[in-house]
């Protein structure tokens, strides 16, 4: 073994820098990527990281190629990733929609600077938001997490790639750049300690394997290629042999199982932190270095005798729906403060069905919000 | 009913096939195939990926490992495969559309690292899936439904570009030359490093139809009459006129 296969113990370490080691940490022998600010520090540690655990990072010529790169590895039977940050997730959506229609386990970390365009592009945003959710063409779900310091960038790497074995398809990691250019303690844990999940697999022969036949979760075990199951494998709507099938019924069915498998299995994939909900009449919502801002402002409401509460969504992707419904029926308000001129606000808008009042509280980018601008607007809301 | 010597290698319950009477492309598969069987590669570790359109449809009719990806992004799919798993024996079957427009820069850094593959560019001077429009391979003044007046653009000469940036194995022949076609994909297939052969195909439907050569058989006489082999030269001065000659060959096969 390497003496650097895996790194335990604690660290000072940059949350881009904790990205890469929580995917090492979770089997990731494969990187593609093409640098840009403020990700390129994940694929820099990936070139060194890689060689030193077996793995290969190869540097492409773009973010299309790198995407079309990820999905291609992974069917090599290898856990892959790569990281990128706005203008690279814009031309990823093409390869993401591919490994959404065939089912491609891998993940894709995307550290938001300002936008649009080429923005801020050392800056920090969250402008990405509605992008991960329905940024590729079609109809389709997907999964998102959203980390909150450098410690959660490592952990939920690893949740990502579970995540992604587990439901086969890419699964995001929506990060921004201040918590990728931010420097603190990360912990690993020793190497058995981490729960791992890989590929469920065939237990048939070739001759009766269906490729795009579901288990009951809806998801189907996957053959590598080289594995003699002659697997074929398109972006057109296919059938259970994974033959194109241009039929009106073959896109129901496939569809509608594409999105069920992460719609019905919503318990599982959601993960969400609350701090004092239970009695608020006032709830921020909010998720990645904005719900680490709004502790600082329900602290302080709090010392004004404001019930205010915190749901933070480490799963932005799918919505939590339902305990947001709950929360409405409870609440004043929700305060929804985010780096952009409201997304997740919109979910929450949607969710809350004018039982509670929504209010925004947006950033256009460049920096966090100041607590106080956050502190404001739960005052407004507690009246 | 009969079946045919290489129904083991195909997906037969995908027959009929999508492609026109007249097109190349049943010619470039049986090619590959058989190019494939001399290889002696394990056929357990033969990866085939293809991008969009016509050719693309490639994988589909092959039956081994394969992948129909996104059009333009076969290669790098395919670098991907490769590069995780040394072990398999990966050949991209794209258009021409594909490979060297959409896919352009994906073609020439693939060939850049001399990456293990094997490409098969089948050229047929359009976008054929798409109705006839012109392509990156048009020859100027061609006829294509987006140039009815005569293709203005210059088109790539697909084995100099494959050349000029890298490429260990470059070759070109028509649908009209089968046996050395075969052995071309056999050399290819077993070559070290970034193979491209370019494989020059009908299109009667739409570029023939078009262009004074009007059936499958029109365009195949052309290749025959025009053909001119000229292996282990410069490729830089093979490029494709409008009715000219085509010239064919080994033109790169570095050591």
């Amino acid at each position: 073994m390497p003496e650097r296969e895996y790194l335990a113990g604690e660290f000072f370490l940059s949350g881009d820098d904790a990205c890469a080691e929580g995917a090492i940490s979770a089997g990731c022998r494969f990187f593609a990527g093409y640098p840009i600010t403020p990700a390129t520090e994940i694929a820099e540690r990936m070139s060194e990281r890689l060689p030193e655990v077996g793995g290969n990072y190869i540097q492409m010529e773009d973010e299309l190629g790198s995407m079309a790169a990820v999905l291609g590895a992974s069917w090599a039977g290898t856990k892959a990733m790569t990281a990128t940050s706005g203008p690279g997730f814009s031309l990823m959506m093409e390869n993401i929609g591919l490994g959404i229609m065939t089912e491609t386990p891998c993940v894709v970390v995307n550290i938001q600077r300002g936008g649009p365009s080429t923005g801020l592009p050392t800056l920090t945003g969250q402008g990405d938001m509605m992008q991960a959710r329905w940024g590729s063409h079609g109809p389709y779900s997907i999964i998102a997490l959203s980390p909150s310091s450098p410690q959660e960038l490592y952990d939920l790497t690893i949740r990502a790639f579970n995540l992604s074995e587990k439901y086969r398809l890419p699964v995001l990691v929506m990060s921004e750049a201040a918590t990728g250019h931010m420097y603190e303690k990360v912990v690993i844990p020793p190497s058995g300690e981490i729960e791992l999940l890989a590929r469920r697999k065939p237990t048939v022969p070739p001759e009766a394997y269906l490729p795009f036949a579901p288990d009951t979760d809806l998801v189907p075990p996957m053959a590598n290629a080289g594995e003699g199951y002659r697997l074929h494998v398109t972006g057109l709507t296919h059938d259970e042999r994974g033959y194109p099938a241009m039929t009106v019924e073959a896109q129901d069915r496939l569809v509608r199982r594409l999105v069920d498998k992460i719609e019905r299995n919503k318990a599982d994939i959601i993960a969400l932190e609350e701090d004092g909900t239970g009695d608020a009449e006032v709830v921020i919502c909010s998720y990645g270095v904005s719900a680490r801002v709004s502790q600082i402002a329900v602290e302080r409401a709090r010392g004004e005798g404001i019930r205010v509460g915190l749901l933070r969504l480490i799963t932005v992707w799918p919505f939590p729906d339902d305990r947001v419904r709950e929360l409405a029926r409870q609440v004043k308000a929700f305060v929804v403060p985010e780096i952009n001129y409201g997304q997740i606000a919109l979910e929450v808008e949607r969710c809350a069905c004018g039982l509670a009042k929504v209010v925004l509280v947006p950033h256009m980018g460049g920096r966090v919000h100041a607590p106080e601008l956050i502190l404001e607007a739960v005052r407004q809301a507690a009246r | 009913m009969k079946k045919h010597p290489l129904d083991d290698y195909l997906r037969v319950a995908r027959m009929p096939h999508i492609w026109c009477p007249g097109c190349g492309l049943g010619l470039v598969v049986n090619c590959f195939l058989r190019g494939l069987l001399r290889s002696q590669l394990n056929l357990d570790k033969v990866v085939i990926v293809s991008g969009i359109g016509c050719t693309g449809r490639a994988a589909g009719y092959i039956n081994l490992d394969s992948f129909h990806t996104t059009h333009g992004r076969a290669v790098p799919f395919a670098t991907g495969l490769k590069v995780a798993n040394p072990e398999l024996e990966v050949v991209v079957i794209s258009g021409d559309g594909d490979l060297v427009a959409i896919g352009g820069n994906h073609l020439i850094h693939a060939a850049r690292r001399n990456t293990d593959l094997t490409v098969l560019c089948v050229n047929n001077f359009v976008y054929g899936m798409t109705g006839g429009q012109m392509g990156p391979t048009t020859p100027l003044t061609a006829r294509t439904t987006t140039s009815r007046g005569g293709s203005v653009d210059r088109p790539f000469n697909i084995p100099h570009l494959a050349a000029a940036s890298g490429a260990a194995y470059v070759a070109r022949w028509t649908t009209a030359h089968v046996r050395r076609l075969e052995k071309a994909v056999t050399e290819a297939l077993l070559k070290k490093g970034f193979s491209l052969v370019e494989i020059v195909s009908p299109c009667p439907t739409y570029y023939g139809r078009m262009n004074k050569q009007v059936t499958g058989l029109d365009q195949m006489k052309y290749f025959r009459d025009n053909s001119v082999i000229k292996s282990g030269i410069d490729p830089k001065g093979v490029g494709i006129e409008v009715n000219g000659p085509i010239v064919v060959g080994k033109f790169i096969d570095r050591g």
